[in-house]
């Protein structure tokens, strides 16, 4: 029952984390803040989520012993992994090309990159 | 030669654990042994001149890739929520003052300027979006950038934190 | 327990709608990249909580390929947009 609890309270919070990002895709002005916010916020949700899953399955294994459940657990480990080292990636190869497309951050106070050769 | 059996020893654990649970050999059947061996074999064969690059092999100490894990259990975690809750106030308010600084934290090897810029990348409302190799330059996305840092011509990487020095945790770890 | 995990399936289904409008109005080519790379993690979290509330490990596995993929996929379109290819 505790358990059933502790899930649903962090699916809540990954499924939060999750809509928050969306919202800020849809709510930010320019390219770079939207990748701030589906980076950051999706990833977030996606960790939480599968502690949530991890803990079922940890619990459904503890409960009946077959050896499935902690399989499930532990490819969604895998997945996890997965998905957060090729989010920031991911991110980082965006924000790159945007700026090489010629895509400036339009609200700026300030702008480091500017006139930095960055054909390598 | 050595970064053949490198790969090798990498892509065979990566089989044993998608096949976990299969058999009882100990986890697993000899049939998946058998194949992730094979397997392990020929992706060796294709894939070390990339998967090891350079003559560096430091990551190849286990010690180091505890403390990776240890690095990303509680420093990072702990990064990671408290930029969340960052962000998501942000989101809420609308109380954004972006801009593109630049920051050197002095790291030289490939794989710790990999795992700083993925840090970055996720923790504390930042975004890496150019990284210099040779010079070890980071010009970062800041979502909300503090008015003393607009002057700065390179900012510190200690005042990107909150709670711990992520550079020195990644020095420590990959150099 | 099962009906937390549709209920949860449903409401990344309509992340994936909200995320698919940005997708549809995106200004720039680089904001439709964004959106399609949320769609995708969304995706990748939804497949998982499947396969949790039909209990089939499959689906997880499917997940982690479809993680790599995508990520395959944004970033070759990371590198078109950024005049690489």
């Amino acid at each position: 029952m505790v358990a059933e609890f502790i899930v649903t309270i962090f699916l809540g919070l990954g499924l939060l984390a999750v809509g928050l990002g969306v919202v800020g895709i849809l709510r930010f002005p320019d390219v770079y803040t939207r990748l701030h916010a589906e980076t950051k916020m999706t990833t977030c949700g996606a960790i939480f989520i599968c502690i949530a899953v991890v803990i079922t399955e940890i619990g459904a294994y503890l409960a009946s012993g077959e050896m499935q459940y902690a399989v499930l657990g532990l490819h969604t480990v895998l997945a996890l992994a997965a998905l957060v080292f090729t989010n920031a990636i991911g991110a980082h190869a965006i924000g790159r090309a945007a700026y090489r497309a010629g895509v400036r951050p339009d609200p700026a106070v300030v702008d480091r990159m500017k006139g930095v050769n960055t054909d390598d | 030669m050595i970064r053949y059996i490198l790969t090798f020893i990498c892509a065979f654990c990566t089989y044993l654990v998608l096949t976990a649970g299969s058999g009882d050999i100990w986890l697993w059947s000899a049939f998946e042994i058998v194949t992730g061996l094979i397997i392990a074999f020929v992706v060796s064969l294709a894939s070390a001149k990339w998967f090891c690059r350079g003559a560096d092999y430091r990551m190849a100490n286990p010690l180091r890739w505890a403390l990776l894990g240890l690095y990303i259990c509680i420093p990072f975690f702990l990064e990671l929520i408290r930029a969340n809750i960052d962000v998501a106030i942000r989101i809420i308010t609308g109380n954004i003052n972006p801009g593109i600084v630049k920051v050197n934290p002095g790291l030289t090897t490939g794989f710790g300027q990999l795992l700083f810029a993925n840090s970055i990348t996720l923790t504390p409302g930042t975004l890496t979006l150019e990284a210099d190799e040779k010079t070890g330059d980071f010009y970062i996305h800041m979502l909300s950038v503090p008015r003393e840092m607009v002057k700065q011509k390179t900012a510190d990487a200690a005042d990107l934190f909150s709670f711990f020095k992520i550079h020195e945790w990644v020095r420590r770890i990959a150099e | 327990m099962t009906e937390i995990w549709v209920v949860a399936l449903g409401l990344l289904l309509l992340f994936v709608i909200l995320a698919m409008v940005r997708l549809w109005l995106g200004p720039t080519a680089p904001d439709r990249v964004v959106a399609l790379d949320a769609v995708n993690t969304i995706t990748v979290c939804g497949i998982i909580v499947f396969g949790v509330a039909f209990n089939e490990t499959v689906y997880v596995d499917v997940a982690i390929v479809y993680a790599l993929l995508s990520f395959v996929g944004t970033l070759w379109l990371a590198k078109y947009i950024g005049g690489d290819l």
